[in-house]
């Protein structure tokens, strides 16, 4: 999700490296950020378009050729501006996971379920993602290994959490029902 | 699948402390099993049990179907040397054997001759990135080579299980992680079935399956029973 909203800077940023043909770059976005969800060809040209019309990239003359985009985009200084600002700003943590984990647990208690076992059960699941993770770290590249290690710190920083409340049921839960 | 080790209704105090409380488990030949819990559940209490290191005042311990828990201390100590590896979280080398002798220990106390012995130890220096340190001493080894070389000591003799205890508790995240993927890789390159305790999620993550340990119970659960 967080990807697909940063569509036009990491287009931007694609660009600050160096003017572009629309294929081009499709091509090394889908390599290096689609993990696996092409970005479509409809969304770079109406992206592109978007950027041009605000004055952050610039597109040149049509080149002769065969396909469709023969227009070398180049990047302007209020977007490389703009970019740039981006890039610099910290990303804002988001516990959603957690807060959804969080009112499970304590619905549960309230309700005199067996909260110890839906965060087993959740535990387990999150485990067999980092399974997952940790075989695609093993198997790809690079640049999948960093983006597995990625998941793995954030699904392991949600499971410390999981058994810190499961060390603490009781008291959540006295606290939960008085 | 076929039960290698097994783990029925284990109890084991340490005077008043209680450490084991019915813990149950098995692990099938061939699987990496990751024992978790947090520290004081009982992890590595089951697993000497398991090992046959120490004795559950309750229960039963089966090795190949076979009660190994009311075997004399000799028959379990000959159990240990022939069909189990150890690895420790500080690698627990002998300090004045070299490296290469290290690995080798294991057939060495199995009475294989020590010409031999060293020969197979060799190979296991290149395949674990060592090659250079087979003269070196424990003390002349960093953590991260200290620990592929007891690696390499645990699953020379080729066991059918390997016990691991911690075994990258003392190492930082990249090296403990190296550790782990040719531990995982040698053992399933030959067969080993592997009893892992860790408290790190992102080691037991190398494992096939994991139980988690609290209050000395054991509890395994399949993830394929939450709703994706």
């Amino acid at each position: 999700m967080v990807l697909l909203m940063s569509v036009p800077l990491t287009l931007l940023g694609l660009l600050e490296r160096e003017p572009s043909h629309g294929y081009d770059l499709k091509r090394d976005y889908d390599t290096f950020f689609s993990r696996g969800k092409p970005l479509p060809y409809g969304q770079v040209y109406s992206t592109l378009g978007r950027l041009a019309r605000d004055g952050k990239i610039v597109a040149g003359e049509a080149e002769p050729g065969d396909g469709p985009d023969r227009k070398r985009y180049v990047i302007t200084e209020t977007g490389a501006t703009e970019f740039e600002t981006w890039l610099q700003e910290p990303v804002a943590p988001e516990p959603t996971l957690q807060s959804v984990l969080f009112t499970k647990v304590v619905l549960a208690l309230m309700l005199g379920r067996d909260a110890e076992l839906y965060l087993d059960t959740q535990r387990a699941a999150h485990l067999r993602r980092m399974r997952e993770l940790t075989e695609l770290r093993r198997s790809g590249p690079l640049v999948d290994a960093l983006l597995a290690d990625h998941g793995l710190f954030h699904l392991e920083a949600d499971l410390r959490w999981i058994d810190l409340t499961v060390a603490r049921l009781d008291v959540l839960a006295a606290e939960v029902r008085s | 699948m076929t039960t290698v080790i097994e783990a029925r209704d284990l109890a084991l105090a340490f005077g008043e402390t209680p450490a084991l409380r019915g813990a149950s488990l098995s692990v099938e030949a061939g699987e990496v099993l990751a024992v978790m819990g947090p520290s004081g559940s009982g992890k590595s209490t089951l697993l000497h049990c398991l090992a046959g290191i120490l004795v559950p005042d309750a229960g039963e311990v089966l090795f190949n179907g076979q009660r190994i828990d009311t075997l004399p201390e000799a028959r379990r100590s000959a159990l240990r040397r022939d069909k189990f590896g150890f690895v420790f979280q500080f690698g627990q080398l002998v300090p004045e054997l070299t490296a290469e002798e290290n690995v080798a220990l294991p057939l060495l106390l199995n009475g294989v001759r020590r010409s031999a012995a060293l020969a197979e130890a060799r190979p296991w220096f290149a395949r674990l990135g060592l090659d250079g340190m087979q003269g070196r001493r424990s003390g002349e080894l960093s953590g991260g080579q200290a620990q592929r070389v007891a690696l390499a000591r645990g699953l020379v003799a080729r066991p059918q299980v390997l016990f691991a205890d911690e075994p990258t508790g003392a190492l930082d995240s990249l090296t403990g992680e190296q550790v782990m993927e040719l531990m995982v890789g040698a053992a399933r390159e030959q067969g080993t079935t592997v009893v892992l305790v860790t408290h790190e999620a992102r080691v037991a993550a190398y494992a096939d399956r994991e139980a988690i340990v609290r209050d000395g119970r054991a509890r395994t659960l399949r993830a394929e029973s939450v709703a994706p």
